[in-house]
């Protein structure tokens, strides 16, 4: 054996070949008592967070103002209610749906179609792809909407036929583009620029390797574009399309410039007659706030979906955690711990 | 003796102004399992994707099974073959990667069934039935539903070797298949391409195994630079090599 024997485990006798000691060897087995660091800086401003909290539902819901020498609730919640529900408000609503959904539908469809000419081999593909998104990126939307709301005046009509041959079919852009129509137009087109680098970026964060066995078993450019990429893609798409949803459900509250009657143009209608700006406008926010929160719920469990394959277990979705946090005891909750910081035995002494 | 499988008359490749391939003359035969080895950068892997048309060669003339490999021949010229037309051959020629290149959104059985669905057009109860049989052979029957990140790196490359099997291939290529594996599960992927080889499979394997390559390989290719430097039978390359870039490379790995 060497020279420098290693100091040997207590209670081991016999144990002559290399044991490496885990523990300290001149120190019994012990049960250690573990007091969790205490955070007061959090309790402070939990504390801050909820005073705030308590002025604005006060002020919010709770306070009074003196107008014209009548007492009356601080935000007219009677007003706002009245109107929340009434048929010009939700036409108006319907009308933003809609807009959003073909606004973004055409946008999407354009975004795939650009992003994959954005990576063709042929340079003026890939050129022309690259002005569009250029241009439409590199101008305002509202200046878009209100050149498509005038696009007759330059385009009085429209024809479709054999380029310098015989037409075929005849449109009157004048009645044809009416303000729903140029909206459509406007935010769609503008929409699918920003689509098309979206998708564009989800295309190239797959790997070049997955086009190659996709190829490897015979698949043609567009099948494995398709099949094999696409669907890679979507888990990087889907996050900034959602946003992109989302941003769009309050652009299109810019088709008002073009008098579509959507949301926030008939609210505007409404309060340009009774003068209730601020309640109207307090409606209007609360009808998008509502579908937006919807449409992240959407998001969410569209993302889920995509995630397959991609983690090795989907975490629990908050309806599940919320099930699980009531099912187990009570002094397991967070809150309890929170109260009553345990101090917890540690079996043992840590190993040096 | 066996028809030729693999054909290669003076096949050349650069990657701009690098020369990866410089004149590459080679055949395999039906059945036989050529193991090509040689230091990193000797354009093994390069040459493995021409014979797919992953690469395109610049020079010279690669046959696959008696059909230029992305081109057609007719009266003196060659024509460039279309995107369905290369896949069309690509089908007939199974490929397994390095990096397993398994498709992570799809489960094991998916996996192996995708190509014979869309690109044979086969009939899906026909195919999940060859999957399950693959999936099986490969031993991973109770891994159908899994999905790649699910399983280990080991079962990920057998799956691949089975979702090229599904396309019933006449040829086999293998890019250093077990090279990203842990060294515990390299025997399971060896194991599976042994019992290919045994059933009369005709393979191009590219590979860092020298133990694989002397006991399965009819033949062994020694590549350094772009240039085979030496060929023959496994035994004899390994154990008595006559060119001294040979000798120096094995001496370092064996």
């Amino acid at each position: 054996m060497g020279t420098a024997e290693p100091a040997k485990t207590p209670g081991r006798p016999g144990a002559d070949t290399q044991v490496v000691p885990l523990r300290h060897p001149g120190r019994p087995r012990t049960e250690m008592q573990v007091v969790p660091l205490r955070h007061p800086g959090r309790w402070v401003a939990a504390a801050v967070v909820c005073l705030l909290a308590a002025m604005a539902v006060h002020s919010l819901f709770f306070s009074n103002v003196k107008r014209d020498g009548v007492t009356e609730s601080r935000f007219e919640w009677d007003i706002i209610n009245h109107y929340f529900f009434s048929t010009g408000v939700l036409e108006g609503l319907g009308v933003t749906l809609a807009l959003t959904a073909v606004a973004m539908a055409g946008g999407i469809l354009l975004g795939v179609v650009l992003s994959i000419m954005r990576l063709s081999p042929n340079p003026i593909v890939t050129g022309s792809s690259w002005v569009y998104i250029w241009f439409f990126r590199g101008t305002p939307v509202l200046v878009q909407l209100l050149f498509w709301y005038n696009a007759a005046y330059i385009f009085p009509s429209f024809t479709l036929g054999v380029p310098f041959g015989p037409a075929l079919a005849h449109f009157n852009l004048n009645s044809w583009l009416t303000p729903f129509v140029a909206a459509c137009l406007g935010l769609a087109l503008n929409e699918g620029a920003y689509m098309a680098e979206i998708i564009r970026a989800g295309i190239i964060s797959v790997d070049e390797g997955q086009t190659e066995a996709a190829q490897s078993l015979g698949m043609s450019r567009l099948q494995a574009l398709r099949l094999i990429v696409l669907p890679q893609a979507m888990r990087v798409v889907i996050p900034p399309t959602g946003n992109e949803t989302i941003s769009m459900l309050k652009t299109s509250s810019l088709a008002s410039v073009v008098v579509a009657p959507e949301l926030l143009f008939r609210v505007e209608q409404i309060y340009a007659a009774n003068y209730y700006v601020i309640p109207l406008l307090m409606v209007a926010s609360l009808q998008y706030l509502w579908v937006t929160s919807v449409l992240m719920v959407g998001q969410y469990y569209l993302e889920r979906h995509y995630a397959r394959g991609a983690a090795r277990q989907l975490p629990p979705t908050p309806l599940q955690r919320l099930r699980r946090w009531l099912l187990i005891r009570p002094d397991e909750h967070r809150w309890a711990r929170l109260a009553h910081p345990k101090t917890v035995p540690l079996a043992g002494y840590p190993h040096e | 003796m066996n028809e030729v499988m693999v054909s290669a008359e003076g096949v050349r490749k650069h990657f701009g102004r690098l020369e990866v391939l410089r004149g590459i003359d080679l055949e395999v035969r039906a059945g036989e399992v050529l193991c090509m080895i040689g230091p990193s950068g000797a354009g093994k892997s390069t040459f493995l994707r021409c014979i797919n048309h992953l690469e395109k060669i610049d020079e010279g003339r690669l046959t696959v099974d008696g059909e230029l490999v992305g081109y057609r021949e007719h009266s003196g010229r060659l024509y460039e073959l279309r995107d369905r037309e290369v896949g069309q051959r690509r089908a007939q020629i199974g490929m397994v990667f390095q990096h397993f290149n398994l498709f992570p959104h799809m489960t094991a059985l998916e996996n192996v069934t995708v190509g014979p669905l869309k690109v044979k057009h086969e009939d899906k109860g026909a195919a999940t039935e060859r999957g399950r049989e693959m999936l099986r052979r490969v031993g991973l029957a109770d891994k159908v539903v899994a999905y790649p990140r699910q399983l280990s790196g080991g079962q990920q490359q057998r799956v691949a070797i089975a979702r090229a099997l599904c396309m019933q291939p006449k040829l086999m290529l293998f890019d250093e298949p077990t090279s990203a594996l842990d060294p515990e599960l390299v025997s399971d992927v060896l194991d599976v391409m042994r019992s290919l080889a045994d059933d009369g499979m005709t393979m191009v394997v590219v590979t860092h195994e020298m133990g694989f390559a002397r006991e399965v390989g009819d033949s062994l290719v020694f590549m350094d630079e772009g240039v085979i430097v030496e060929s023959g039978p496994p035994k004899s390359v390994l154990t008595s090599p006559r060119h001294e870039r040979t000798q120096a490379f094995l001496s370092r790995i064996l």
